[in-house]
């Protein structure tokens, strides 16, 4: 079974389009106790981070979450969901994350003359395999939507990376924990790849 | 590098397609799912939805068809959304956070919200706290009276407000709008290009990024758009008479060197299917919701 955490943060809709056009057949979980055995786990979101951490652990998805990733199962993150991966942010104070990728969440720097939030459709750079990203487009380009952004504590965990000024951090991995920045569920025909890959891991 | 996106904007009325002129010329020209499952065929790369309906009814009849089959506003949202996998912006009507709430659960990936904003700033700073900054595009319907005197109209365009844009585009960056989309109501239809010194100063004056919209009559005018500025050309009524409209469109920003997005033809067979979800938690909310607001870019 597929997961999609529901937890009040943003547009599921959007995820379960993409996943039925993929023919996948997903389910929205927003209780731990929902989680259950569920092979696979998506987790999107858009909006703060502190509010989403704070969502995850009311609902005691957190733990769960975190459970399943040591047991070795697909996650994916997406936005606000790759966000959550990391230790902590300093989105509007100091938050712990789910830990699954060390590193911090900070706001993308001014500067270069570029307007934050990063909105748009940009093109990433693979910079190491990995079968979240296999089968690409020579230039894949991805909706991006966000004005913070992950800084892994380890350089390995970055494996697709996106020039807004500097380079950010596109996409993770960590053994068979994923995340994405970009929206994969609003990339048309890279994004669906990119679910596709994830959902045949 | 960030590309500069190309942003098809449909106007809606009585769950038809409209051309529009000046805000006030509505000619219908299509069924909004149709032309959605065309843009998404056509690396557009995000799609605005105003709707402009008078009464509250949503009717997808097509009077050549004589087929009943009406249809409200959010099974508008719910229909398009299972085919647009570019994001999806939703403006019209909105007053209120449920109806944020609603037309974000039935697939809109973004609000525009016009006059509510106008009249309630508060209710941006409201919107952004719950649903996110990146939810939030504060709509500005602008009339330029003179250079460089630019105002806001609410009520599709009808009611003055007083306020200069520049001075209102820069409130709704601070109360946490993610994005703005200016209109201009003089050139709606017109085809005679953007407003480009109301680009400029708004662009200069804001940090959040800036959609353009109202003048194109030729392709070239998204390429002075993108130099006066914008982050995001939009238009509307030069998309709906030709085929392959929005690659042309992409081409001619392309070899005027605007960095933009060509990817190949993308096409899904799957466009009638159902989302394959065993439940959602989104409850269809009932349908007595009061009627749509009379105006444009609400």
């Amino acid at each position: 079974m597929l997961a999609v955490i529901n937890y009040g943060m943003g547009n599921l809709r959007s995820v379960l389009n993409a996943l039925a056009a993929l023919g996948a057949d997903a389910r929205v979980v927003d209780t731990a106790a929902e989680l259950g055995d569920a092979e696979k786990i998506i987790l999107p979101g858009v909006g703060a981070f502190g509010d989403g951490m704070a969502n995850l652990r009311r609902a005691h998805l957190a733990a769960a979450i975190i459970g399943h990733a040591k047991t070795g199962k697909p996650l994916l993150g997406i936005c606000l969901g790759m966000q959550l991966l990391a230790s902590e942010s300093t989105e509007h104070g100091q938050h712990a994350g789910l830990d699954l990728i060390p590193g911090s969440v900070e706001r993308i720097a001014p500067g270069h003359g570029l307007r934050v939030p990063h909105v748009g459709w940009n093109s990433i750079k693979v910079i190491q395999p990995s079968p979240l990203l296999d089968d690409l487009e020579a230039e894949p380009t991805f909706y991006f939507l966000h004005s913070y952004h992950l800084i892994p504590a380890q350089g390995q965990a970055s494996v697709a990376t996106v020039d807004y000024g500097e380079r950010l951090v596109a996409c993770v991995q960590r053994a068979n924990v994923f995340g994405a920045q970009f929206h994969p569920e609003k990339s048309q025909r890279d994004g669906l790849r990119v679910l596709k890959n994830f959902l045949s891991i | 590098m960030l590309k500069t996106r190309l942003i098809p904007c449909l106007l809606m009325k009585n769950g038809l397609l409209v051309r529009s002129e000046q805000f006030s010329l509505h000619q219908i020209v299509g069924n909004p799912v149709h032309q959605v499952e065309r843009f998404n065929t056509w690396a557009v790369d995000e799609l605005v939805y105003l709707d402009i309906t008078r009464q509250g009814e949503y009717d997808m009849r097509r009077d050549d068809h004589k087929i009943k089959d009406k249809k409200t506003l959010l099974e508008i949202i719910e229909e398009v959304s299972r085919t647009c996998f570019v994001p999806l912006t939703f403006g019209g009507g909105i007053r209120t956070i449920e109806d944020i709430r609603t037309r974000i659960a039935y697939g809109a990936d973004k609000v525009a919200i016009n006059t509510q904003a106008a009249a309630f700033p508060e209710f941006i700073n409201e919107a952004a706290r719950i649903f996110g900054s990146q939810a939030i595009v504060v709509s500005i319907d602008v009339r330029c009276h003179a250079a460089g005197a630019w105002e806001v109209f609410v009520h599709g365009g009808r009611q003055p407000t007083g306020l200069d844009v520049i001075e209102w585009a820069k409130e709704a960056e601070r109360r946490g709008a993610g994005e703005v989309f200016l209109n201009s109501i003089d050139r709606d239809g017109k085809g005679c290009g953007y407003d480009l010194p109301l680009i400029e100063a708004v662009s200069r004056e804001t940090t959040i990024p800036v959609i353009i919209c109202g003048g194109v009559g030729r392709f070239e005018h998204l390429v002075d758009g993108v130099h006066a500025g914008a982050s995001a050309v939009s238009a509307a009524n030069i998309f709906h008479f030709t085929e392959h409209s929005t690659q042309h469109a992409k081409k001619v920003l392309a070899k005027a060197g605007v960095n933009v997005r060509l990817s190949a033809q993308f096409r899904t067979n799957s466009t009638s299917r159902r989302p394959g979800v065993s439940r959602s938690s989104t409850s269809k909310p009932n349908e007595s919701r009061r009627p749509a607001s009379e105006s444009r870019c609400m």
